[in-house]
């Protein structure tokens, strides 16, 4: 049974035990009100069964260590070894939280010393390295222009978003409180520098951006917006997910972004995880420091410190000092690779991305001519009008060649978009081969399209019926197949009871 | 040492095909309009070197295994079973992305499916969503969810919830139009009489959390009877291991339920990454922040996983999402994922019960040692405070030298607490530690 | 593209039809082609007032949401209940089993600018 679910290997009275059980039923001192009436119904396998079950679970899935990866914005870079066998080191995995300060300098050294090394890669004053992915830290960074604007009494609602952001920007402007207002880009893919001058006024709390943006394109007017955002009163926040084509050669500060939130999990190599965890590093400059959240890791006159009572930082964002071991993990990328090391990051990051979309180009229709950055986008828009061909069936396809597909269908202003990203670390042998897949699906596109259409046919499952799966909600395995399913619509007239 | 692999030959061979002549020309445009960098001078170390720095480095945190502990206060040590940091590094786990492509994301989505069953079946709730940041953030974002459902303002919030866990709710609701007011917890419990005189009409949802900050046991079944009449939302805050024995939320009738789901499989990792666990009725599913996996089917009516309800997450709703989350905690998910596929239900109420048991026997020798007794007569589940007749700090500072860490001395958020300890054991805890816990506190105390 | 002459749209690619009891209101076939397959219909309440342009309801797709528009101002006199457990009927008939709600017209010259079939049809050729 190829997808059986580890509830249907179950089988009661398997399992092993890890630790020996107490002989007396110690919780009788309890009330019944307080205790459980059913046991929770979790599954009960061996360990070997266990193994074998995730092991098996593990081979259907792709990882960078598996092929490459070219999804546009996620940065998917190789995740150094080393990183990872110290960050399992019970020095670091086996630390309590709340240990005394003096019981925790290594950490705080580690943490201090990458808060430095960032503030400077970035022209920052200061980084708090408390948020836990990077829409935490956008939150993190618009509570901080909140808290700036509230603090001088300065009453402002209006967050600018370019039309070709990501989505994380105008939802977490609204969970801030603020007002979303889209800038549309100019035919060249940057912001409109006319209309933006047209969407400032005196209620504008600040803008958020990417640079390069999410098209992969130098916004080349970067400081004149800053300047026209500037001189209306607002704060400029930096979406520092494109990073990489910049890290250790400009900074957002000179640029003049007031706010900034990394992705140590994309630009500082850090594993994604399937998903997470990841971690969101904010950076401010100075007039912004008193408003970071609490802990703030300092170097007092012996030793590190966290720093708790700050009277007008924005207050806490985590129940502790943020993912220490994601932390942990970017400073040795950081210091593996040491300054030159990353500015190799960022040439060899745009010289593939730019490999890539010259060698494309001649057969693919790139969103914009010329030069890019670390990732460009393609649409597939003449291979629909001209073969019923769209961005998600070459992209299926290529799974099928052997490779991940890029991005798809962002930024939603390109039709049929497909966003590659192959970053620094892919060789010359996998980026020609890549090439050659897609020119082999644009062949097929012309002389076979039901070879795409039906893409990908190698894998365990094809594609699936998404529609459904939303219309019949099926979230969590039970016992009798036909609970299983239950209209999702059902579930507003029901009241009750699981 | 860099991961780059491109030798000379390659850069020239793209060059060549770009028609330049240097890797710098690609920079062009920017040097035009910016300074170059004043980047820090970082040296590249190579991996052997780093390797002996970065032990010197850990030597200062101690070496954590060897030092008892005996403080829980929203993170514990429960014991990690070798399968899964194993599994866990396989790269096919670890190095994957996000599950948007599901055909080459089965085993992540697979996992998650499993997951949030595990947690519906823990919490006690309907549906589950494929993790949070932590307990605390995922407890803010029930807030969230709760304002919205019931379009009211106002959030009953017990005192007995960790304060940490109060800060970041506070943190995430400071922008939206609600009010937090508190519920006392007079001897360390938050009676339903408490709840009942706070609740009234403007009253989105009433926040407990089980066991409290205090370890003390929260009567969460009545609080549910007295919720059932009203229409204010119940959320509930547990601690997943004692979910072994105590009752689940689901049971108490909480509309939703959230928890810190590091005791399950995860270690201290000095604070993070942690894993939220958040659970609720189906009728809310559209309201549920995070990214859920769902069950599909494919052409051949293959079964498999796909990323479901995607029209509630920030890619697209954007500004309307329910959260803005993205990356979540999908490792650490996974970690609680074989987690209790090791244990089993049996595993689960084991480390329960020893962590109960062990909890009581070192509450029952540190009230008997002079001057010391417990600060709350309700019943604690492995967690306890313990009053002191002097300063907790001193106590604490005293017992680091013996190269233990003590009780959290509770001043530091209750300013007239000051001699208050909050001592927390678990199945991990040995004879001896406990021995050696008792010995370095009568020196201590006398 | 389907675009009966006998109903009048707006710019949100709503249209209305008169009928006896109220405005019917849905989403035109070039709407329900962008969305996709529709998943979910989040349906408003009866009884709610609404002004021309107001947002009455979601649609959901799995890859995207869309929002309807009041194209004339009064109150909502009923919703299509079917679009609960069949939200596809949008996708399959637009025009007709997949109507969104009916509104009890207020005054009748309050409404958003109404476009004919034929100015419809131009507008979505323009925007191509």
């Amino acid at each position: 049974m190829n997808s059986a679910t580890v509830f249907e290997k179950s089988r009661p009275g398997r399992g092993t035990s890890f630790i020996s059980g107490h002989a007396t039923p110690v919780c009788a001192d309890l009330s019944p009100k307080a205790l459980r009436s059913a046991p929770p119904r979790l599954p009960e396998l061996t360990e070997g069964e266990v193994v074998r079950h995730y092991t098996n679970l593990s081979r259907n899935n792709w990882g960078v260590d598996v092929g490459f990866y070219p999804l546009g914005s996620c940065t998917m870079k190789y995740n150094p070894r080393l990183a990872e066998q110290i960050a399992s080191w019970p020095e670091f995995s086996a630390a309590h939280p709340l240990r005394p300060v003096r019981a925790a300098q290594g950490f705080l050294r580690i943490m201090y010393e990458t808060e430095r090394i960032l503030s400077r890669l970035c022209g920052m004053a200061r980084f708090t390295l408390q948020p836990a992915a990077g829409a935490q830290g956008e939150l993190c960074g618009m509570l901080i222009i909140r808290k700036h604007h509230a603090t001088r009494r300065d009453r402002r609602n209006t967050v600018i978003v370019p039309d070709s952001a990501h989505g994380t920007n105008p939802a977490t402007a609204a969970l801030a409180g603020f007002k979303v207002v889209t800038c549309p880009s100019s035919d060249e893919g940057l912001v409109d520098i006319g209309a933006l001058k047209k969407l400032v006024n005196d209620d504008l709390a600040g803008i958020m951006l990417t640079n390069p943006n999410t098209l992969g394109l130098f916004e080349r007017d970067i400081r004149e917006i800053c300047y026209i955002v500037h001189n209306a009163g607002g704060l400029v926040y930096y979406d520092g997910a494109n990073f990489n084509a910049l890290v250790g050669r400009f900074r957002p500060g000179d640029m003049g972004f007031d706010v900034v939130h990394l992705n140590l999990h994309k630009t500082f190599g850090t594993p994604h995880g399937g998903g997470g965890p990841g971690s969101g590093p904010v950076g401010v400059v100075e007039k912004l420091e008193p408003h970071l959240p609490v802990p703030l890791i300092t170097k007092g006159p012996e030793e590190f410190e966290l720093e708790e009572h700050r009277p007008l930082s924005i207050g806490r964002l985590n129940a502790f000092a943020g993912n220490a071991l994601v932390i942990v993990k970017a400073y040795i990328y950081m210091r593996l690779l040491g300054t030159a090391g990353l500015r190799e990051v960022s040439g060899n990051s745009v010289l593939a991305a730019n490999y890539l979309k010259q060698r494309l180009s001649e057969v693919y229709t790139p969103s914009h001519p010329g030069r890019c950055m670390h990732e460009f986008v393609l649409s597939a828009e003449r291979h629909k009008n001209e073969a019923g061909v769209r961005a998600v069936d070459i992209a299926k396809r290529l799974i099928d060649l052997g490779f991940h597909p890029p991005t798809m269908y962002f930024p939603l202003t390109v039709p049929e978009a497909l966003m590659i990203e192959p970053t620094e670390t892919e060789n010359l042998e996998t980026l020609d081969a890549f090439v050659d897949a897609l020119l082999q699906i644009d062949r097929e596109a012309r002389e076979s399209p039901e070879m795409l259409h039906n893409a990908p046919h190698e894998t365990p499952v094809g594609r699936l019926d998404e529609v459904e799966a939303a219309k019949n909600l099926n979230v969590r395995w039970q016992a009798e197949p036909s609970a299983n399913t239950s209209h999702s619509q059902d579930a507003s007239k029901r009241k009750d009871g699981q | 040492m860099s991961f780059a692999p491109h030798t000379e030959e390659d850069i020239a061979q793209m060059l060549g095909a770009l028609g330049l002549r240097g890797v710098d020309e690609l920079f062009e445009e920017l040097k035009a309009t910016l300074p170059p960098g004043d980047v820090p001078e970082v040296g590249q170390t190579g991996e052997f070197e780093l390797r002996r720095q970065l032990w010197d480095m850990a030597r200062l945190n101690g070496r954590p295994d060897q030092t008892p502990c005996f403080r829980g206060a929203g993170a514990y040590e429960h014991y990690v079973p070798a399968a899964i940091p194993q599994l866990l590094s396989r790269g096919e786990f670890f190095t994957a992305y996000t599950p948007y492509q599901a055909e080459v994301s089965q085993g992540t989505l697979q996992a998650m499916y499993e997951f949030q069953t595990m947690v519906c079946e823990l919490l006690g709730m309907e549906i589950a969503n494929a993790s949070m940041y932590d307990g605390a953030s995922a407890l803010a974002e029930a807030a969230l969810m709760a304002l919205r459902i019931s379009k009211k303002r106002c959030l009953l919030v017990s005192d007995a919830i960790h304060p940490q866990w109060i800060d970041v709710l506070r943190t995430y609701t400071a922008n939206v139009d609600a009010e937090i007011v508190s519920i006392p917890a007079r001897e360390g419990i938050t009676l339903p009489a408490a709840v009942a005189s706070a609740i009234d009409e403007n009253t989105a949802a009433v926040l407990i959390q089980n066991p409290n900050v205090f370890g003390i046991i929260e009567p969460i079944r009545e609080i549910g009877y007295l919720l059932a009449e009203q229409s204010a939302l119940f959320i509930v805050a547990a601690y997943p291991t004692t979910l072994g024995i105590l009752a689940s939320p689901g049971e108490a009738g909480a509309d939703i339920a959230v928890a810190e789901g590091q005791p399950l499989g995860i270690p201290l990792s000095y604070g993070g990454p942690y894993v939220g666990l958040f659970g609720t009725k189906l009728e809310h599913v559209r309201q549920m922040p995070g990214r859920i996996s769902g069950a599909a089917f494919d052409g051949k009516g293959r079964r498999g996983y796909v990323m479901t309800l995607q029209a509630r997450e920030q890619h697209i709703r954007r500004e309307r999402a329910t959260s803005n989350i993205c990356s979540n905690q999908a490792l650490c998910a996974l970690a609680v994922t074989i987690y209790l596929s090791l244990i089993g239900p049996s595993g689960l109420r084991t480390v329960a019960e020893q962590s109960y048991s062990v909890a009581h026997r070192l509450a029952e020798r540190l009230s008997a040692l002079p001057g010391c007794s417990l600060a709350y007569d309700a019943q604690f589940f492995n967690e306890f405070v313990l009053e002191l007749p002097v300063s907790a700090d001193d106590v604490e500072r005293e017992l680091w030298n013996h190269g233990i860490i003590s009780g959290l001395p509770l001043g530091r958020w209750w300013p007239n607490h000051k001699n208050e300890m909050l001592f927390c054991a678990t199945e991990i805890i040995s004879d001896a530690a406990i021995h050696r816990l008792v010995a370095a506190m009568e020196e201590a105390l006398s | 593209m389907n675009i009966p002459d006998d109903l009048k749209y707006t710019a949100t690619h709503e249209w209305i039809r008169h009928t006896a009891e109220g405005v019917a209101v849905g989403i035109s076939d070039y709407a329900q082609s962008e969305l996709t397959d529709i998943v979910f219909v989040e349906l408003p309440e009866t009884g709610r007032a609404l002004n021309p342009g107001e947002e009455i309801c979601a649609l959901e797709s799995v890859k995207a949401v869309a929002y309807v528009y009041a194209p004339v101002a009064g109150t909502i006199a009923a919703v299509n209940e079917r679009l609960t457990k069949e939200p596809e009927l949008i996708n399959q008939d637009p025009y007709g089993e997949g109507w969104i709600i009916r509104i009890a017209p207020a005054d009748p010259e309050k409404t958003v600018d109404l476009l004919e079939a034929s100015a419809y049809r131009q507008r979505l050729e323009s925007e191509g």
